[in-house]
């Protein structure tokens, strides 16, 4: 294997195909389809199946089809296709068919643009669909993380039969950087749960029905315990100059990337800043966010929305540090320098308010600032 | 080790290729490297532009606001980018489209009539690689012969009889803007 320059949408594709996707269905929309044309070409030429399907509503219910037959099976789109795969994700969830979910987030909401943003973290860490589920989400930010974060999207929805999602943004689609490809795993088995033809078995069922509210609670109780085992057990973050700082970003893809280069330039002014990076949305890095913020005297949240991680974050810090956000929306990248001063603001309130005290900050491209009481 | 570029142009003008080929240049000589494109509905007519970072470490941002070196390969490129190049950066211009003076002083300013220069070399789509000679020579982040063996490896085969006139292209680029940076020397 050898690093080779590549975008983020083919990268993640052809990583779905070495994982051992068997069935990929989809719709093209901007910035995603570069993956859904690598799949075009790849996927019969290895005898597995593509399909371009009339809607995004018919490509998941083929996913869901194919998760229920125990293919390793995968859709992607981008915002506003994602929005209508919203019932057949819900539906997955209550049949507990394992699939991974491709978002290559843009401008909103409606049909907005076609540029980078991350206003879809809401819609995938909370629902968007009806019912109480979850979906594990991971968030790259590298094209090697496109990769690798696939090949752990279908592990983990294969070990807790769940949808994974890879929650990225346009510019993690349409940048190429060095990245190193697996090389090709073999077809895994069908598991026993699976719709195979029940000739000389009992019969398996793959259903989100339970019309006794008794019996549905009883599912949903087991679904809410294997929510907590996921929480238990696979949270990924990455910790960047933590060790030191006094005033930290929490950030994840994209986001947390161009932060980087900002406190890169802060660390030379001899600004100790640093990085906590979720790389699963959810499950959150809870443990972690708490930890630091008893570390830290401030803490910048930065997303590319108006302010939709910044929730989970001031819910879990409870308060014990102030919380700022720097937001860009609608399809703008914020600069690095943008950041470093909302960096540098947060940190000189952070040095000035001994008492933790709760704040708020506009999004769009207004700074960082206090919201009075 | 660090450096960033924007080329920009219409679309069609190789914009983007040539920010790939430093791309690939760099990870053939094991530097990190983003590449980062507009991308919009046009596939060509319409305004292309790329951001090219390079470094000897991992990348953060792969969007730069001021970026240290551009290439501008027509006029709403120029305007668009010649306010944003660093103090003491690199503008490299198609002389050949942009017929207005270059306004800032503070920059290293290297006219090219790129277009001109392909005609004469035989083929028109050989300016962005007259551009990319004209970086080489007024940035070393490469050699020439590096970039022309990055050249051959990315090449689809079926362009591969276009290497020595890409090879032309680059070393003509080159000189001509040895030719600009030693008449600014003597000025």
């Amino acid at each position: 294997m050898s690093v080779e320059l590549l975008k983020g949408n083919v990268a993640f594709a052809e990583a779905a195909v070495r994982a051992g996707c068997e069935a990929y269905f989809g719709y093209p929309i901007t910035p995603q389809t570069e993956a859904l044309e690598h799949m075009a070409k790849r996927m019969p030429e290895l005898g597995r199946v593509f399909v371009q399907a009339e809607s995004e509503v018919a490509a998941i219910n083929m996913v869901y089809g194919a998760a229920a037959a125990g293919m390793r099976t995968m859709t992607s789109s981008s915002s506003p296709g994602v929005s209508l795969m919203m019932e057949g994700l819900s539906y997955m969830a209550g049949s507990e068919v394992p699939a991974v979910l491709v978002d290559v987030m843009r401008g909103g909401p409606g049909l907005g643009n076609i540029a980078p943003a991350q206003s879809d973290y809401l819609q995938m860490v909370k629902g968007g669909g009806h019912g109480d589920y979850k979906m594990i989400v991971l968030a790259p930010a590298t094209v090697q993380e496109m990769i690798d974060l696939t090949l752990l999207a279908f592990d983990l929805a294969d070990r807790y039969r769940i949808v994974s999602v890879l929650l990225a943004d346009g510019s993690m689609g349409q940048m190429m950087e060095g990245a190193e490809l697996p090389p090709m795993k073999p077809l895994a088995e069908r598991p026993a749960w699976a719709l195979t033809g029940a000739r000389d078995r009992d019969t398996n069922l793959v259903s989100s029905i339970h019309l006794d509210p008794e019996e549905e609670e009883t599912f949903n109780l087991h679904l809410q315990a294997k929510y907590a085992e996921i929480e238990a057990n696979e949270v990924r973050f990455e910790e960047h100059l933590l060790d030191d700082a006094r005033v930290a970003v929490v950030a994840f893809g994209t986001a947390a990337r161009v932060a980087k280069t900002a406190i890169a330039g802060l660390r030379a002014e001899g600004v100790a800043a640093g990085l906590l990076r979720p790389i699963t949305l959810w499950p959150y890095p809870e443990a972690a966010l708490r930890d630091l913020a008893a570390r830290v005297d401030a803490l910048l949240v930065v997303e590319m929305n108006a302010g939709q991680m910044v929730e989970d974050v001031r819910r879990i810090v409870e308060g014990r540090v102030p919380v700022r956000f720097y937001g860009r929306t609608g399809g703008v990248m914020p600069m690095p320098e943008e950041i470093a001063d909302a960096i540098r603001e947060t940190a000189s309130a952070g040095a000035a308010s001994g008492a933790p005290a709760d704040t708020a900050a506009g999004g769009s491209d207004a700074p960082a600032q206090e919201v009075p009481a | 080790m660090k450096t960033d570029l924007i080329i920009a142009g219409f679309g069609g003008q190789g914009v983007l290729f040539a920010g790939q080929l430093l791309a690939h240049a760099a990870l053939d000589a094991d530097l990190h490297t983003t590449w980062y494109p507009s991308y919009g509905p046009e596939m060509r007519g319409g305004t292309a532009n790329c951001t090219v970072v390079i470094a000897d470490e991992p990348i953060g941002s792969p969007v730069v606001a001021r970026p240290e070196a551009a290439i501008v390969l027509n006029l709403p490129s120029l305007d668009r980018y010649e306010p944003l190049v660093r103090p003491g950066g690199l503008l490299i211009v198609n002389a050949s489209l942009i017929d207005r003076e270059v306004r800032r002083t503070d920059v290293d300013v290297i006219p090219i009539p790129a277009d001109d220069v392909a005609a004469e070399l035989g083929n028109p789509r050989l300016t962005n690689m007259v551009l990319v000679g004209a970086l080489l020579s007024r940035r070393a982040v490469f050699t020439l012969d590096h970039v022309a063996a990055t050249l051959e490896k990315v090449l689809p085969e079926r362009h591969r009889h276009l290497l020595p006139a890409n090879r032309a292209a680059l070393e003509r680029g080159a000189e001509l803007a040895d030719e600009v940076g030693v008449a600014a020397a003597t000025d």
